[in-house]
């Protein structure tokens, strides 16, 4: 069913299609209006039977998480942010364990400073966890992945992030179509766990494991999302044949076929990307986009093909590696080793910064000409940063650098509310 | 419990021993009818409170849920001596997460469940000290507030045992551990308030709260049982002596913890939505110095360079538990 939906609702309303049995709940900006539409979806009994459980932190939101996938329920969550990071142990956890839990991460920035504005450096931390991680474009996709997730997390018995950008898509109004119960019953099945806590044939889960099998039990891991890479083409195809619409995969690529300049990115940026690749195309520009729907499992081959007939790339990222350059750029460029491409790396929209068409058209053009600088930093105030460097090469006590450069710009963060 | 043809007494203990009881009051160690959810072959050292009280609570909580129960581990040395891959000893499903989160896990299997409609299936999470006062609080008070319908079992050997004997919020003054060691003017650990775990729980009004300890295994099997009776969140704390940590011979595990409780430094009582409802009054009150001079973790109180005031303060300790929980007949009068 058409609705005019916020994000967060959207999200819920397929959560909550996907038939759960328990939902932990912890507010953390912005994906709290996801766990508080299914709290009301609980309460009122229309989702049911589930268990909604408020727990304490988000530390326990993935515990007993954990607790109810291994006794054989389908588990979901939702976090974001310093909310991951608390979470980090029981997230690996999950993992190891191979129970296939669901969590919504609604991307936001870590800390310090403090900033509850939309980029990718959360569930980026965690792409080492075991987790796949999928990006939803826009709100419908955020949907209709959630519903894929389900599937395949159970699937394969490991855990799934569906991440979506905070705010930006969360706390979005756009048309969505919700699909309806019957059309995602035929599509998940509900769930067969592969290893249950069972009275009647009882198991030992999580037992210490020594250097002797360690490394399998890890290389299996890596395994599954092998296979994901298999499935993950497979389910969205058979989605499209039950919902009819096209979400999901591993990439997706835009106007690629003649392009000279291909611009990789993830998530609701895309958009804008899209309609700047729109208006250079219009004016002769030989460029096109490559989506990363699957960043765990990272498909290296499907990229490596995207990539392969341009002649150069860059990956426009919100996130950073800190001392490096590019977290998904490190990625991109495994994935055309040896292939002579020309690859950049920019870093944009940290934090919640906003990322224009205006300044797109110049990076791309940039890019086009082979006039950029291995990484850069979109929309960097240079003037600040070198100020905030001179004052601690003056002073040894220079003070905190975040209020610093809040003073320096006039601004106060009361702005951005 | 099964009859047991070999009666003995166990001697000082002043109980009245098995040969008086009528079959289905005894304890028995080996018997068909005993679970034993921790089987034989498990890596425990020898004398180890806490291998022996898991093996009494949690065949009492398997005989009480008539076989339906999922056993949930924190990490320490009961998760690590009991599951080393590829063996495991536990006859029941059990699982081991981290070492924080054991009541959060647990809670999620009671609450899947719940939502499955298996209401017989009962839910005992457990943990070593460390695992319950220091890293894993947050969510055990969690799992409180929420009343879930989990018992929780704390094995309390007064130190983290498993990464080779450090302090936790629940080693007692003036102890020796590998964190706060036997030097400077005031060996040992600090004196301060320490972290009661028991009180805490009372605290959230929980429908039970025990202590109890190894010495008395009647007891604890009682306590198991009848907290398994009831629903929602349950808290037994379970002295446990370690031989290793506490530098005590294996074979007195049961006397050191009798030496605890009729000192009064260990109060074994059980309390209902936060009021002590009764208590174990002590038999024969000893003196702190009976229990700490026997444990290598105390040896420098005494010798050459002892600290009597120390030992004082330790005294004073269990006298203001003896006034507080009625320890002694004539203080309950």
């Amino acid at each position: 069913m058409l609705k005019q939906i916020e994000g967060s609702k959207a999200v819920a309303e397929a959560v909550a299609l996907c038939r759960p049995e328990v939902i932990c709940a912890y507010p953390i900006s912005p994906q709290t209006h996801i766990v508080e539409a299914l709290g009301e979806m609980v309460k009122s009994q229309r989702l049911s039977p589930c268990e909604y459980i408020n727990v304490e932190s988000e530390f326990a939101a993935m515990s007993v998480s954990i607790g109810a996938s291994a006794a054989g329920a389908r588990a979901y969550t939702a976090t974001a942010s310093q909310g991951l990071l608390f979470m980090t142990e029981a997230v690996y956890n999950a993992a190891g364990l191979g129970l296939p839990i669901v969590m919504t991460v609604a991307n936001r920035a870590i800390g310090a400073p403090i900033n509850i504005w939309n980029d990718h450096s959360d569930s980026l931390s965690q792409r080492d966890s075991g987790w796949m991680q999928l990006f939803a474009e826009n709100n419908q996709e955020a949907v209709d992945l959630h519903i894929q997730a389900f599937r395949l997390a159970e699937e394969l018995s490991m855990p799934i992030m569906v991440c979506m950008d905070g705010y930006i898509l969360t706390h979005a109004f756009e048309r969505v179509d919700i699909p309806s119960q019957e059309e995602v019953d035929a599509y998940l099945p509900p769930f067969e766990p592969r290893q249950v806590l069972d009275p009647s044939e009882p198991i030992t889960i999580g037992a210490m494991v020594g250097p002797e099998a360690f490394m399998e039990v890890k290389y299996l891991a890596h395994a599954k999302q092998m296979q994901a890479i298999e499935r993950i083409p497979e389910l969205a195809s058979e989605f499209r044949s039950v919902f009819g619409r096209e979400n999901g995969g591993l990439v997706r690529t835009y106007r690629v076929e003649d392009a000279e300049t291909v611009i990789v990115a993830m998530g609701s940026v895309i958009g804008t990307i899209k309609d700047v690749v729109d208006e250079m195309r219009d004016e002769g520009h030989r460029i096109g986009v490559l989506t990363i729907v699957s960043y765990r499992p990272f498909p290296l081959e499907q990229v490596r093909s995207a990539l392969l007939h341009c002649k150069r790339f860059l990956v426009l990222e919100k996130s950073l590696a800190v001392g490096m350059g590019g977290i998904l750029a490190t990625d991109v460029r495994m994935a055309v080793t040896g292939a002579g491409l020309m690859g950049y790396t920019a870093i944009a929209g940290l934090g919640g910064r906003p990322i224009f068409k205006s300044q797109l058209h110049p990076l791309f053009r940039q890019a086009e000409k082979e006039e950029l600088p291995p990484v850069t930093f979109l929309d960097l105030d240079w003037e600040a940063v070198n100020r905030q460097l001179e004052r601690e090469r003056q002073t040894r006590r220079s003070g905190p650098v975040a209020e610093n450069i809040l003073h320096d710009k006039g601004i106060v963060s009361a702005k951005f509310g | 419990m099964g009859f047991q043809p070999i009666k003995f007494y166990q001697t000082g203990t002043y109980t009245v021993g098995n040969r008086l009881l009528s079959p289905d009051q005894r304890s028995v160690q080996a018997d068909e009818a005993r679970s034993n959810s921790i089987n034989s072959g498990h890596r425990a050292c020898q004398g180890c409170g806490e291998a022996l009280g898991a093996r009494y609570a949690i065949d009492a909580a398997m005989a009480e849920s008539h076989g339906q129960l999922i056993a949930v581990n924190a990490t320490g040395c009961l998760e690590v001596f009991s599951t080393p891959y590829p063996e495991s000893s536990w006859q029941v499903p059990w699982i081991h997460s981290v070492f924080g989160n054991a009541p959060a896990v647990a809670t999620g299997i009671a609450a899947a469940m719940k939502v499955k409609g298996r209401t017989d299936v009962r839910v005992v999470a457990q943990g070593g000290d460390g695992g319950t006062t220091d890293i894993g609080f947050g969510c055990l008070s969690g799992m409180f507030e929420r009343n879930d319908d989990v018992l929780y079992i704390c094995y309390d050997n007064e130190a983290y045992m498993n990464t080779g004997v450090q302090r936790s919020s629940a080693t007692p003054p003036a102890a020796r551990t590998a964190t706060t060691m036997p030097v400077g003017p005031e060996p040992g650990n600090p004196f301060g308030q320490g972290k009661n775990l028991p009180e805490i729980a009372m605290a959230h009004g929980i429908p039970y709260v025990a202590t109890a300890t190894v010495a008395d295994l009647r007891d604890l099997e009682y306590k198991v049982r009848r907290a398994m009776r009831m629903h929602g969140a349950r808290y037994i704390h379970l002295f446990v002596p370690c031989p290793l940590g506490w530098g005590t011979a294996s074979h007195d595990t049961i006397r050191i913890a009798r030496l605890a409780k009729e000192s009064g430094l260990f109060p074994v009582f059980e309390a209902e939505h936060g009021e002590v409802t009764s208590v174990l009054k002590i038999r024969r009150k000893v003196g702190v110095e009976e229990y700490l001079l026997p444990q290598k973790r105390f040896a420098h109180l005494f010798g050459s360079h002892p600290h009597p005031e120390m030992v004082s303060r330790i005294q004073e300790i269990a006298e203001r538990n003896i006034r507080k929980y009625g320890l002694l007949d004539e203080e309950a009068a």
